[in-house]
């Protein structure tokens, strides 16, 4: 009895510590490649400072689409930078070693994902009060937006792992990526840009929040399993 | 075992065990599905028919079991060009059983790698990414060794250094299957697994 304990204890620790190794690893390899670190921040920045130029620089136009404007290019930024997720693993054959780790397979996805959302969401997340302050959103919507974006963005990067875990081993992914993931991501950037607007107009938003929550409990539980079964069909 | 792969037939009626304290060499020639029956045995590939036994039980059932059992190194050396050696190798064991910085360094030092554990893998040679990539066999703990052309790209003395690994591991106790076009001249245990004919000489 003891003795099966203890080997469930080991496998615990080890388990983690294979998570923690992940997550480290991935998060020192984006540290080490600035470009595909600063792209998605960059490409939020210039897409939401684009708007103003294109539609016009009246505070009340702009401020009616800027919920709408930040959540489409935080979706789009953390898109971008999907591939970097699994694409350098299957070529160089680490993928095949997280398949044939003996941990379980979720976790080290998790952590994958986990690092993904680290180095493109949350930098969406920080730098998003900027942003809206740039467009003119109310400042009573400024918790609103940034909190929907922090609910939402990870369930991006999860949703995304699966579209990107299924396409890793083709050659030409070309739209096929966006066709498998926006339809998954979407119902994020509804919730969440209605939630910023509902704010706007005085409205309560505890539904939004309850739903987006909902959504990030659902990817967290059931995206990296998708994933996982993804890696391994397109391994194979 | 049986296999088809783009309506091929690799190989059918093939049956094979491996025992501790042997290594068993695949051979066959280019396209006979050497990579195809080890990406089988270590589960990476499951399109094939037939059965996979470890300690007697289908591996489906024991696949912990057997995954921290058994260590993999194909074509793709599984080598990340962005990390350091010692990087890649604390990230690799982490994923089996973790091993220590001093548990690398060693292993690193045995392949001929010292002096070069902190500079990324894209300024190494293909030969030295080869050796950071078996330097995992060194760490892990791993009795069953599959390997997938282990020679290639090393050179005289590397190949001399692995043959020596092998049969270090043959006499413990631990057992290999590799393919190789390289003449293997091991002191050891070892089979030949010829899949142009699907027998085994001894």
């Amino acid at each position: 009895m003891s003795d099966a304990r203890e080997i469930q204890d080991i496998k615990g620790v080890s388990t983690w510590s294979a998570f923690c190794a992940t997550l480290r690893r991935d998060l020192i390899i984006a540290l080490k490649r600035r470009n595909d670190l600063l792209n998605p921040i960059m490409f939020f920045l210039i897409v939401v400072s684009l708007f103003p130029l294109g539609i016009s620089p009246d505070p009340v136009e702009l401020s009616s689409v800027s919920a709408g404007v930040v959540w489409v290019s935080a979706l789009l930024a953390s898109m971008l930078s999907l591939d970097n997720l699994y694409r350098a693993d299957f070529e160089d054959g680490s993928l095949e070693q997280l398949l044939l780790s003996p941990q379980p397979l979720y976790f080290l996805v998790l952590a994958k994902n986990i690092a993904h959302w680290l180095i493109s969401g949350l930098p969406v997340v920080i730098l998003s009060p900027l942003l809206a302050y740039m467009l003119y959103l109310p400042s009573e919507a400024y918790w609103t937006m940034v909190l929907t974006l922090f609910i939402g963005t990870p369930v991006l990067s999860l949703f995304g792992s699966i579209g990107v875990a299924l396409t890793v081993g083709l050659g030409s992914r070309g739209l096929i990526l966006a066709v498998i993931v926006l339809p998954l991501s979407t119902p994020v950037l509804i919730i969440g840009a209605k939630a910023v607007t509902d704010v706007m107009f005085g409205l309560p938003v505890s539904s939004h929040f309850a739903l987006l929550g909902a959504i990030l409990a659902l990817a967290l539980t059931m995206a990296p399993l998708a994933s996982a079964a993804a890696l391994r069909i397109s391994v194979n | 075992m049986f296999c088809e792969r783009d309506e091929r037939i690799l190989f059918s009626d093939l049956h094979f065990d491996v025992a501790g304290g042997e290594l068993v060499q695949v051979k066959g020639s280019n396209g006979s599905g050497k990579t195809s029956l080890l990406r089988i045995l270590c589960g990476l590939n499951e399109d094939f028919s037939g059965a996979i036994l470890w300690k007697g039980e289908p591996v489906v059932d024991v696949r912990e079991d057997f995954l921290a059992s058994m260590i993999y190194i194909g074509h793709r050396a599984g080598v990340n060009r962005i990390l350091t050696p010692r990087e890649n190798l604390l990230w690799s064991a982490s994923l089996q059983a973790p091993a220590d910085d001093s548990q690398i360094m060693e292993a690193l030092d045995r392949l001929g790698l010292r002096a070069y554990e902190d500079i990324p893998c894209r300024n190494l040679s293909a030969g030295q990414t080869q050796r950071v990539a078996l330097a995992r066999l060194l760490i892990s703990r791993a009795s069953v060794w599959i390997l997938d052309e282990p020679f290639t790209t090393l050179d005289v003395h590397g190949v001399k250094n692995l043959e020596n690994l092998l049969a270090e591991h043959v006499s413990t106790g631990g057992a290999v299957i590799l393919t190789t076009h390289h003449p293997l001249n091991v002191n050891c245990r070892a089979r030949a697994l010829d899949l142009d004919h699907q027998r085994i000489n001894s």
